[in-house]
């Protein structure tokens, strides 16, 4: 059956190729190109001569007139004669015929090819088809195994997978539906409207377009330079400003206002020159504000303000200087402008008082004549200054000369006196707290001195000036009083006293001041001294005590220590921070006196220790073999021998633990909450114990590896919709041919499948 | 004595603005925290007591429908639409927020038997027992119009499924042999057949969209391959597979629903050992649907629950029951992996929340937080007893839990009549065989 069936494919197939290589013309196909019948028949007589020519397959040949099952166009067939037909069989006729070497040569070269195997069924083709495709397709499929992987190990999977692209919309569209909603979007929406700002290239306004349009590129530059020199100018000029505002050398500001007074000399002198009336005027404008100053009660100390002051002045310096400074105001404003008595330079005089237009009423009021007013209480100042010098205790009440000063012309006298013991008995705390204050400030003495000497010196200096400027007389007392005056606070007065040059007079006044000074400053020490003895006996007295405190705490430690030198710490530094401590300690000891902790709980533990050992078995029956009865015992010697002993335990864990007791029972409540076998994925207990351990709250990680530990494993948006994975999201390439174009592509297989749809349909 | 001060730096406390968040200052010295094993163990408890307490998945059931929901579809491109056919031949599209059905079609005489939407989602192919193929545009018709199909192709023979290409404008059924059409020709482009069984159920792979997979009636699970125009190998179970459903983030997983209450996951290279048998119903499981994140899949049963299976587990996590809810014949995990939507008997769509316990709505960052530390807590301590046993805990109707204590008893008679057996015969001609060997009967290539 095999062989019948190569054999016809090889047939088939020699008939093929001698459709391709014979030539036309020649006789076999010309025969064939014959009618059918007539072909048949011939065709049979040639068979029949070759089969006489050989004369082996005689009865074959008759047997081929009936009907074959397989029929072949050659009439060859081997069937019934159970040999195989070989190539070389149809050959051996053709030998002898020389006309037939072409056949022979062609059917040489067939043999000489391999021949093609036989084709399976079609089943055995499907299954074939079947499985290369399906090797194939795992193939495909296999490249997703390392993604598959990933994903199912992966510490967090954000779904959808895919992530959006960024989409630019254009800015006007954002601003389309946009609007502004806090102030200060308003606000800055409310501007950018104004300037008309275009909200897009080239996000210039009108206006500066305009500019823009309008100016040269050179122009533009030189101007933009200009403005950026005169900002710089500008900048430069405030900081220089703000840094001359913040001098504190009052030396400075001493030159500052001496030159500022030069100017207005100067000024002034300009405008007599030019323009005498207008100098007059000037002239005019002071005394009237003199005489304001004279009318109102401004700087008299009966403002509300003053009124509060003074009740606070009985404790608070400040207030008092505050209280003072506005008095020499109100002296300097109201006194009279200075007229030149001896010289007639006008001009002059009328520089001093625009050099210092406020102080100079006093110099005018000599010069008026003596009010004996005036004088009077000048006197009396100078005298109690003096007396106040003198005494030492009792430096001149501040506002005595207020009650003086305010311009009240009846003399009150009750009320004097009652302020007066007031303002002594103030002055005399605050001479005390002065004290007390120098002596820390400076190295006491010394300190007070070099102020002094400072005075000293500073007060020459004005001598010199004034006897340079013939300065005008001036009543001595009133410097006295001023200087006694700024003497609480000598430094912060400085400006002031070196304002008023001219009403110092002669080097003698000036001498006497210096005396004046140096008096009390002398005396000061003194004071001091003994102040300081007397705060000194205090703190000596304190420092007994604290020592009598000391030793006594000392005491108490070391009759403590023996009880303490057990517990070996340090204690050397902690001592004093220990005492609380030890109180502690010795309180709970006292309140606790009567339970011994210890000896309780070493009973406890014998107890059980006692209770956990392994019992003995008593087998032994009472009366077993013996009297039985009351107060009948089992002899020693069955008891011995029925006694079970109990087997030795295991050693106890605690057993080298003295201050413990391990209860080695298995807890059952506490078992039930736990976990009895080791769950699946652990291979050991203690890797599973370490993922119970770690605790993965906030309140024992810090927020960002709370974070880290808590992160779900799938994060999933509401409202996206989750595509399936795609060849893209994950690197690889998809196949650029849709599925359909590939099975279209595929001729053979889908016109095969379209017959087979027929044959179904069919 | 000494005297304690307690001196505090503002700066330490006082925010600069009051839109500042408030600084709690923190010290994480463990001595200052002890007993963190058995607090967090506390919170956990209470976590997964919550978790029961709050577990209400229910969310509404969509009813209109005059017989039993044969088949759903979810829209590829919109959350809210859903389509679903019944056993009377109407097609309904519903919108879920609104919860309410907003077009109706007669689409068939008998079943409709199957429904898929394109994946463009304008349009929707509905087959059913009249032997047709019609194809539905979305958007309903204009006013005055009529309720037409756009494209109706006559068959020869009753097609049973439908499922369309996830990409390409060409769709399969099933009926006596697998079909590929062109969405543009009435004639298949071609169709596959291997054996002379009827075919229910027919799925295009997602991922490797020229693969599909098939089940027939005579009990096995068969994969095409589309491109080559050739089955590619057939797997033969026990019992006959109702649908299976393609893993849509693992290319080579599926999950097939079986007659013999278990569902089956396969590796499609190696389908004589299923990866995983998972096993929770207790009657035949009519539907299976993968969530979108593939860890998970719903399967929907004869014995009127739905059951939730991590895809690495035989065990279900959830299941979901009601009073009325008669057999459940679809059901569909929507796309954004939150809902779940089943058709039963009775004429009802249910939707369900695929996290019972899960909060709807907009969280804030302090709650997510505390939900994201509660869902760590619970995975941790999983397997305490008293953790597991609130976990698992969970109320069935009587019937199912009579059916799985039988089974049980079942199961347990069996395996001892096995191992009998095993005891009083020949060593090693009983083989011990894994359950998950047993329920293929065989592969052929």
């Amino acid at each position: 059956m095999h062989a019948t069936k190569a054999a016809k494919g090889l047939l088939a197939l020699s008939q093929q190729e001698e459709l391709v290589d014979l030539p036309t013309n020649y006789p076999l196909s010309a025969s064939e190109d014959e009618g059918d019948g007539d072909g048949e028949r011939k065709h049979q007589k040639l068979l029949e001569a070759i089969g006489s020519l050989s004369g082996k397959n005689r009865w074959k040949s008759a047997e081929r007139s009936e009907a074959s099952l397989k029929v072949s166009e050659f009439n060859v067939s081997s069937e019934g004669s159970g040999e195989k037909l070989a190539l070389s069989d149809l050959l051996e006729p053709v030998k002898p015929s020389s006309s037939l070497t072409a056949v022979k040569k062609q059917l040489s070269r067939v043999k000489s090819k391999k021949t093609l195997d036989l084709p399976l069924n079609k089943g055995e083709v499907e299954r074939i088809h079947r499985e290369v495709a399906f090797s194939k397709t795992s193939q495909i499929l296999s490249k997703w195994d390392s993604v598959v992987q990933k994903n199912r190990e992966a510490e967090q999977l954000v779904f959808p997978l895919e992530k959006e692209p960024a989409s630019f919309a254009p800015i006007e569209q954002v601003f389309l539906d946009w609007k502004a909603r806090t102030p200060l979007e308003q606000e800055v929406f409310n501007l950018l409207h104004k300037n008309k700002q275009p909200v897009t290239d080239p996000l210039l306004t009108p206006v500066e377009k305009a500019s823009l349009r309008a100016m040269s590129l050179e122009e533009a530059k030189i101007r933009r330079a200009e403005l950026q020199r005169a900002r710089a100018l500008q900048s430069y000029y405030e900081a220089r400003a703000r840094r001359m505002k913040k001098i504190k050398s009052k030396k400075y500001h001493k030159i500052v206002k001496k030159g500022k007074a030069k100017k207005a000399i100067k000024d002034f002198e300009q405008l007599r020159k030019v323009d005498p009336n207008a100098a007059l005027e000037e002239l005019e404008k002071i005394e009237k504000a003199r005489m304001m100053e004279r009318m109102s009660l401004k700087h008299q100390n009966s403002g509300k303000w003053a009124k509060s002051k003074a009740i606070m002045a009985k404790y608070d310096l400040e207030a008092r200087q505050a209280m003072q400074e506005q008095l020499a105001k109100n002296k300097e404003l109201t006194q009279k402008l200075q007229v030149v008595s001896e010289s007639e330079e006008e001009g002059g005089a009328e520089e001093e008082e625009t050099l210092v237009p406020d102080a100079v009423n006093e110099a005018q009021m000599n010069a008026d004549g003596p009010n004996p007013w005036m004088l009077r209480t000048c006197n009396r100042d100078a005298q109690e200054d003096e007396v106040q010098a003198d005494s030492n205790e009792l430096p001149e009440p501040v506002a005595h000369e207020f009650s003086e000063n305010e311009g009240n012309e009846k003399p009150e006298a009750e009320e004097d006196v009652l302020l007066k013991e007031f303002e002594e008995r103030r002055s005399l705390r605050k001479r005390s707290k002065l004290n007390q204050d120098a002596k820390p400030a400076g190295g006491q003495d010394s300190a007070t001195k070099e102020v002094l000497s400072e005075l000293k010196a500073l007060s020459q200096k004005l001598s010199k000036d004034n006897r340079l400027s013939k300065k005008p007389k001036e009543s001595p007392a009133k410097t006295v009083l001023l200087v006694q005056d700024e003497e609480p606070a000598p430094e912060e007065e400085e400006p002031l006293l070196l304002q008023r040059p001219e009403r110092v007079q002669t080097l003698e006044e000036l001498e006497e001041l210096g005396k004046h000074d140096c008096l009390p400053n002398k005396e000061l020490p003194g004071a001091a001294v003994e102040g300081e003895q007397v705060r000194r006996n205090p703190q000596e007295k304190l420092k007994g005590k604290k020592k009598e405190q000391m030793i006594s705490l000392q005491k108490l430690l070391t009759t403590r220590t023996p009880s303490v030198t057990s517990v070996a710490v340090p204690t050397t530094v902690e001592e004093q921070e220990d005492e609380g401590e030890r109180d502690q300690k010795q309180m709970i000891k006292e309140a606790f006196a009567g339970d011994d902790v210890i000896k309780e709980f070493l009973k406890e533990k014998r107890e059980t220790i006692q209770a956990n050992k392994p019992k003995d078995l008593d087998l032994t029956l009472p009366g077993w073999g013996e009297w039985g009865g009351m107060d009948l015992k089992p002899s020693a010697k069955k008891r011995r021998r029925f006694l079970i002993k109990a087997p030795e335990g295991p050693p106890r864990k605690d057993r080298n633990l003295p201050n413990v007791i391990i209860n080695e029972k298995r807890n059952i409540y506490a078992a039930a909450h736990q976990v009895r076998v080791l769950p699946y994925p652990f291979t050991h207990h203690q890797q599973f114990e370490r993922t119970i351990q770690n605790p993965i709250g906030s309140t024992w990680n810090t927020q960002r590896a709370f974070q880290k530990l808590t992160a779900p494993k799938v994060v999933t948006k509401a409202g996206h919709i989750i595509k399936p994975i795609k060849a893209e999201d994950v690197g690889y390439q998809s196949s650029p041919k849709s599925d359909l174009s590939v099975m279209q592509s595929n001729p053979k297989r889908r016109s095969k499948h379209q017959k087979q749809l027929k044959s179904s349909i069919d | 004595m000494k005297v304690k001060m307690l001196s505090r730096n503002p700066d330490n406390y006082v925010r600069e603005t009051k839109l500042d968040i408030q600084r709690v200052p923190r010290n994480y010295d463990p001595t200052l925290h002890p007993f963190e094993v058995p607090r967090e163990y506390v919170r956990a408890l209470n976590a997964t007591k919550l978790e029961r307490v709050f577990a209400k998945p229910f969310l509404a059931s969509l009813d209109g429908h005059r017989d039993g929901v044969n088949c759903l579809a979810k829209h590829p491109k919109s959350l809210t639409t859903v389509l679903s056919g019944a056993c009377d031949g109407e097609v309904k599209i519903w919108n879920l927020t609104r919860r309410k059905c907003v077009r109706t079609i007669q689409a068939h005489e008998g079943f409709v038997r199957g429904i898929c939407a394109r994946f463009c989602g304008t349009s929707f192919f509905t087959v059913g027992d009249d032997k047709t193929v019609k194809q539905w545009k979305m958007d309903g018709p204009g006013c005055g119009e009529e309720e037409e199909p756009l494209q109706t192709i006559l068959g020869k023979t009753v097609y049973t499924g439908i499922d369309h290409h996830w990409k390409d404008p060409v769709f399969a059924t099933c009926g006596q042999q697998v079909d590929i059409w062109d969405e543009q020709r009435t004639s298949p482009v071609c169709s596959m057949n291997w054996g002379f069984d009827s075919i229910c159920s027919v799925k295009f792979n997602p991922i490797e969209t020229f693969i599909l997979g098939s089940c027939a009636s005579d009990r096995n699970i068969v994969l095409y391959d589309m491109r080559q125009a050739t089955p590619l190998k057939k797997v033969i179970l026990d019992m006959r597979t109702n649908t299976i459903c393609w893993n849509p983030m693992e290319a080579f997983h599926f999950t097939a629903a079986n007659e013999d209450y278990n569902l089956y996951t396969f590796d499609m290279r190696a389908l004589d050992t299923p990866v995983q048998v998972h096993m929770d119903h207790v009657s035949a499981v009519l539907d299976v649907d993968y969530s979108p994140t593939g860890k998970e899949f719903v399967s929907a049963s004869f014995d009127k629950s739905i059951r939730i299976f991590p895809v690495e587990r035989s065990r279900s996590r959830e299941v979901y029951h009601t009073k009325r809810m008669q057999h459940v014949i679809c059901v569909k995990w929507t796309s954004d992996s939150k809902y779940i939507m089943c058709g039963s008997d009775e004429m009802n769509i249910r939707l369900w929340k695929a996290n019972a316990s899960e909060k709807l709505g907009v969280l804030s960052s302090r709650e997510k937080a505390a939900n994201d530390y509660n869902q760590k807590l619970k995975e941790k301590f999983q397997y305490h007893p008293h953790v597991k046993r609130i976990a698992r805990h969970r109320h069935l109707p009587k019937s199912i839990y009579s059916q799985i204590q039988e089974q049980r008893i079942m199961r347990e008679s069996r395996r001892r009549k096995e191992m009998n057996r095993r005891k009083h015969s020949k060593p090693g001609s009983v083989p011990v065989v894994s359950e998950r060997k047993k329920h293929v009967v065989a592969v052929v290539k």
